[in-house]
């Protein structure tokens, strides 16, 4: 078993594995897509490897952060948009 | 084909030639300009677009404020993209020193007509939370505003042509003579009066005119909106930009309408190429850090330079350039150009048609360096 910590998904609390990247932690938490353009289109990761910069999402209150290349820590606020 | 004859040749759409081309186009003048490759593609497009009254001067004041009164007046006509913001400057204090200075410069402003604020240390954190604790306060004045100057410097070439204006682009100005303008491919335009606004390539058209190159960098960053709310400028930019030494930077950051921030400053004399210094650039983002600790933690989009186009005295050169008849002079705005295009274009319309202008153009005058010369 590996090692389980808590974060916060829009506000829920979820446990996800440690290791477990931001952006994996707010797609096991059913999110569709995780950000919206600047013209208000839903839109979600593409590359995973921290260069196209769709996966942008606001954690612990820091936006754009590219959530594919952080890994999740204890206690760490994940926000998508709305 | 018909040899084209103006009234006004103007070389350079920047925004200075551009506010020229619009303000000698309303009065009826048949317009032209010469461009050497974009509508606002040199410093006007490098620049932050900060519309500011400065007080380094009697006249540097008289300008900026006449200037911004003109941008405040134009305002309702600018487009959307242009996007006008009247977002304010605070002059930020970092101690008990600079508060003095600030309660002198409220005193300059007010005594002479102009809006200021004197905020402390804690209405200074509430304008703008992401300042560092401990400031002294600032100096608030509302009116002045912000606004993409490249999109402004379009609509006033464009208004102009609407006019009857003709622009010529890209055409290489190559020499000023007496009546016309020859271009470099050999071919001549005919015109009354000629107006040098090429900024930092004026020197080239002019030779006698002392107009500098002085680099400046910016960087952009991703949309933070609300992040900061006031363009922001150390006090202490006052002895940075007005200093002649080779190399400074200070802190100075403007909200954009998208939410993205821009950051500068820096300055650095001697430096022509306009690849990115990166030990300029690295210090101008500690400096900017030192006031606004989490500027760190956002995400930048670019970083570019440019070139400031400075005079030795620290103002523009607007008027007739004594050597040679009817060639006016409309450069070396420094960094001030966005802000006193629209007042430059005033004065040199003004001397056109041989009225009087609202302010004294004499601080202006080319003459000044020639009588710097003989003294």
């Amino acid at each position: 078993m590996p090692d389980m910590i808590a974060v916060n998904v829009n506000g829920a609390k979820r446990e996800v594995a440690s290791g477990t990247s931001a952006l994996a932690a707010a797609m096991m938490n059913g999110a569709k897509f995780v950000r919206r353009s600047v013209t208000g289109e839903p839109r979600g990761p593409l590359c995973g490897m921290g260069i196209c910069f769709e996966c942008r999402m606001t954690i612990n209150g820091l936006r754009h952060c590219r959530s594919c290349q952080i890994v999740c820590e204890q206690g760490m606020d994940i926000r998508t948009d709305e | 084909m018909k040899t084209p004859s103006y009234d006004v040749l103007v070389i350079g759409a920047g925004i200075v030639g551009a506010a020229c081309a619009d303000a000698c186009s309303a009065e009826g003048l048949r317009v032209c300009v010469v461009e050497a490759e974009i509508i606002g593609g040199g410093a006007t497009a490098a620049g932050m677009g900060h519309l500011v009254v400065m007080d380094d001067s009697e006249a540097q004041f008289a300008l900026t404020r006449y200037s911004r009164q003109l941008w405040h007046r134009l305002a309702p006509e600018l487009p959307d993209d242009v996007e006008f913001e009247r977002c304010g400057t605070i002059w930020v204090a970092a101690d008990d020193e600079e508060m003095a200075a600030v309660r002198r410069k409220k005193e300059f402003y007010e005594s002479r007509g102009a809006a200021a604020e004197i905020l402390d240390s804690k209405s200074l954190r509430e304008a703008e939370p992401n300042l560092r604790e401990g400031l002294a306060g600032g100096l608030l004045v509302r009116d002045d505003a912000v606004i993409y100057a490249p999109c402004a410097a379009r609509f006033l070439i464009e208004r102009a042509q609407s006019r009857g204006a003709d622009i010529y682009l890209p055409r290489i100005a190559a020499e000023i003579k007496p009546g016309s303008v020859r271009l470099n491919d050999g071919s001549l335009i005919y015109s009354r009066w000629v107006i040098n606004a090429a900024g930092t390539w004026s020197p080239a058209l002019t030779p006698g005119i002392e107009v500098r190159k002085r680099k400046g960098h910016l960087l952009i960053t991703d949309r933070y909106p609300r992040f900061v709310r006031h363009q922001l400028v150390e006090l202490g930019y006052l002895k940075s930009a007005h200093s002649f030494t080779k190399e400074s930077v200070a802190f100075n950051v403007q909200p954009r309408r998208t939410g993205q921030l821009l950051i500068g400053s820096s300055r650095q004399f001697d430096c022509d190429t306009k690849e990115i210094d990166s030990a300029m650039l690295s210090r101008m983002l500690a400096r900017a850090e030192e006031f606004m600790p989490r500027l760190g933690g956002l995400s930048a989009i670019r970083s570019w330079t440019g070139f400031r186009p400075a005079t030795p005295d620290k103002l523009p050169l607007i008027g007739p350039w004594p050597r040679q008849e009817n060639l006016l002079l409309a450069t070396g705005h420094e960094g001030l150009g966005i802000t006193t295009s629209l007042a430059t274009a005033r004065l040199l319309v003004d001397h056109i048609l041989g009225r009087p202008s609202e302010i004294p153009a004499e601080p202006y005058a080319a003459a000044r360096i020639l009588e710097k010369v003989h003294a």
